[in-house]
């Protein structure tokens, strides 16, 4: 009995806070919150997923007023990859003369391009994380990630009207001519390549965002890089062209996966040696724990400088 | 029952100012070179803190104490007023409480659910309908989106939006974006809220319903930090108070005794004219001088309450400027404020005037008895609508029953704030004869 009131007492003492001081230096004092210096840093993927209402909210808000703002609305979403994917056939496929790898050109190019566009975008809308978004981080919080996480949703909008055109353009040539083939390997695949290219973007997004709350003319460095960056991937030219004494490239540009499987599991181009696809994911996991860990430092004082 | 919510324990916060902060790496680098050839750095910055004399003491080494080693406890259901003038550090304890930054050392421990108002219409898009947007505004407050459905209602209905709702709100009057703004926020239920300021929007109407709404949610038992220099509204909310000065907590009790070391500025208390060099100032606007004068133009500390007596400001523009009003309050001990008076009205066409640079005087007669005796602080300022350009505050001054009529009578001070003489007008009516009979 005694014990027992003993034990309540000592439940009562906590929960009306009288900490002592031991507990205190020990840091296990009975606080939900903690405001410290810096302590450990947490990635904050797990309070990131109590915010997942802000990110639909904040997802909403983004397609909302894309199609408000615009007269044309989500059409930009097509008009853009069919004027590049016409371009890149005049270019690089009538022009320079690459090889696409026995693939209808269209769908090459096409199907090359939507999928650098979601990488493009995860990467360039999340460069400026802090700095576009001063205003509302410099009154309220919430964990920061909500947003690059938003952002990497939005971009699949874009990506889904952009695969539907895909799919159209692939059906419609699959009907008038034998040359195509359609592998039913995407149903699964795609999801997968989806999840490794926003992992990648954001991963790459919160990097360049933490490293621009210092240098902020990184961002007109994150343009051209990107664009360099496709060229080095095999968006315009098919993998199997490139001369063996420079395929080593590959092992470290974790692009070339999603882009190489991607055309491999819809029209079965020539699949990618394995030993680069393993390369490219560790390669991803490195950038994506680097860049949430960078993002969370910077996100503790990232309103001081901005 | 000493219920703890929040415990702050020697919370510091520093800024570096100059080399570091460049914003580019180029200019990191240019640092780096000039530091090498032991040259002076060309981006070490001329910094705003340290050409403003008061704040030199709190800039050791480059680093600025916006807060040095502040502590404090509040318990349950407290409602306590942060206060102090610009600068002392009100804003950075509420950016540390609110997580938007984190402290140099020290830590706070904070118990319940806390959500924080430092503007009203965080993340506000004007493209969104006003239902949008309050579900938006709810999720970035910390709303759940079925707490905000089962309030919506009531929330449209305190903003008095009505059938705007389905509106953009880029097509609102600056005043519905505002009801409706703060509408969102007076409906958020946090066990502990931070205010800062917010009550100062919107027309009177909706600053009282504001205020109603506060001290409704108080009564709900839940914990306050309000932050605000009104100290009208400090001391009708808050029983308790913090004075913050220079980053320090200066003293901590009950609100009119906090509001009175607030007033009580010692570097002017017995002073009844306030001068500085406005060369050591930076702003487009400087007061040089403010002074206190009786009804001959002496400098005077007491003021006698049956005549006039006169406040003296000089004052110097750099710039041309626009909309800009001279203005003083005077305040009382407890915080209450009798008198607010600016050279230019709100509504005032004068208003409208470019005023050339150059220096100026402004000279306002305070009528006799309009203040009773007692003790009363002055501010002094210039301002436009959208920005205070330059402040001094805390002149202590007295007025006194210099005639001494009432205490010969054996009587108290009148209970009033003002006493100043009405023209009654007093006549007979009737006249009442001997017989009772009136004529």
């Amino acid at each position: 009995m005694a014990r027992a009131t003993a034990n309540g007492e000592f439940e009562r003492i906590n929960m009306t806070g009288h900490v002592t001081k031991q507990e205190r230096e020990s840091g296990t004092e009975p606080w939900d919150i903690v405001i410290k210096p810096s302590g450990t840093i947490s990635v904050g993927l797990t309070t990131a997923w109590k915010y997942r209402e802000l990110i639909w909210m904040f997802f909403k808000r983004d397609f909302t007023t894309f199609y408000k703002q615009t007269v044309l609305g989500p059409v930009w979403y097509l008009i853009q990859p069919i004027l590049t994917t016409i371009t890149y056939y005049v270019v690089f496929g009538k022009i320079a003369n690459l090889s696409t790898d026995g693939i209808s050109p269209l769908v090459f190019y096409m199907s090359g391009t939507i999928i650098w566009n979601y990488f493009s975008a995860c990467l360039t809308n999340n460069s400026e994380t802090f700095s576009k978004n001063s205003n509302l981080f410099g009154k309220v919080y919430f964990p920061r990630l909500v947003v690059p996480l938003a952002v990497a949703m939005s971009g699949l909008v874009a990506f889904a009207i952009q695969f539907t055109l895909l799919l159209t353009i692939s059906f419609v040539l699959w009907l008038s001519q034998d040359a195509i083939v359609i592998s039913l390997r995407f149903v699964f695949a795609t999801p997968l390549i989806l999840l490794y290219v926003a992992t990648l973007g954001v991963g790459m997004g919160l990097l360049v965002s933490a490293l621009t709350v210092r240098y902020r003319d990184l961002v007109y460095a994150v343009g051209f890089v990107t664009q360099l960056w496709m060229y080095a991937t095999p968006v315009v030219y098919a993998f199997s062209q490139v001369p063996e004494r420079y395929q080593w490239f590959y092992y470290l540009n974790p692009m070339t996966t999603p882009v190489q499987v991607f055309r491999w599991a819809l029209f079965d181009a020539s699949p990618l040696p394995l030993s680069i696809c393993l390369a490219n994911v560790a390669a991803t996991l490195i950038i994506i724990i680097g860049g949430l860990i960078l993002f969370a430092r910077a996100e503790a004082t990232a309103m001081d400088t901005v | 029952m000493n219920d703890i919510v929040i415990h702050a324990e020697n919370v510091s916060k520093h800024y570096r100012l100059g080399i570091i902060n460049h914003g580019t790496l180029y200019r990191d680098l240019q640092s780096w070179w000039a530091r090498l050839r032991n040259l002076p750095d060309p981006n070490a910055s001329v910094s705003d803190y340290a050409s403003d004399r008061q704040n030199k003491a709190r800039l050791k080494n480059d680093i600025f104490h916006a807060l040095d080693d502040v502590s404090f406890e509040i318990s349950r259901g407290d409602i306590v007023g942060v206060i102090g003038r610009n600068g002392a550090g009100k804003s950075t304890l509420l950016k540390l409480m609110s997580r938007i930054t984190r402290p140099t050392s020290g830590y706070i421990g904070i118990r319940g659910r806390i959500a924080s108002l430092l503007e009203v219409g965080t993340g506000f898009h004007p493209e969104l309908t006003g239902r949008e947007n309050v579900y938006l505004n709810g999720a970035i407050l910390g709303m759940t989106h079925s707490e905000v459905r089962t309030k919506f209602d009531e929330i449209v209905e305190f903003a008095e939006i009505g059938e705007f709702i389905d509106t953009p709100v880029k097509r609102y009057s600056s005043g519905m974006y505002v009801r409706l703004a703060f509408s969102v926020a007076a409906h958020l239920e946090p066990e502990i809220l931070l205010v800062d300021e917010v009550l100062a929007v919107g027309d009177v109407n909706f600053q009282n319903k504001c205020m109603g709404r506060m001290r409704e949610v108080t009564k709900a038992g839940r914990t306050i930090m309000f932050v605000s220099h009104n100290m009208t509204a400090v001391s009708s909310l808050c029983p308790r108070s913090i004075l913050l000065s220079d980053g320090r907590v200066a003293a901590v009790g009950s609100t009119s005794d906090v509001i009175r070391a607030y007033l009580d500025r010692p570097e002017l208390s017995g002073k009844i004219d306030f001068e500085i060099d406005p060369q050591d100032v930076d702003g487009k606007a400087v007061i040089s001088r403010l002074s206190i004068r009786n009804e001959d133009g002496e400098l005077a500390q007491t003021v006698e309450l049956t005549k006039n007596f006169i406040v003296e400001m000089e004052y110097e523009l750099r710039e041309p400027l626009t909309g800009l009003s001279v203005g003083l309050q005077i305040m009382m001990e407890d915080g209450y404020s009798p008198i607010i008076s600016l050279s230019d009205p709100e509504l005032d066409v004068s208003r409208l005037d470019t005023r050339s640079p150059g220096y100026y005087r402004a000279r306002v007669v305070i009528p006799a008895g309009l203040l009773n005796t007692g003790t009363f602080y002055l501010r002094a300022g210039i301002s436009s609508r959208f920005s205070i350009y330059s402040v001094v505050e805390g002149i202590r001054f007295e007025v006194e029953d210099n005639v001494g009529i009432i205490q010969m009578l054996g009587q108290q001070r009148k209970p009033s704030i003002s006493a100043i003489q009405l023209p009654w007008d007093v006549k007979m009516l009737y006249l009442r004869d001997s017989e009772g009979l009136l004529k």
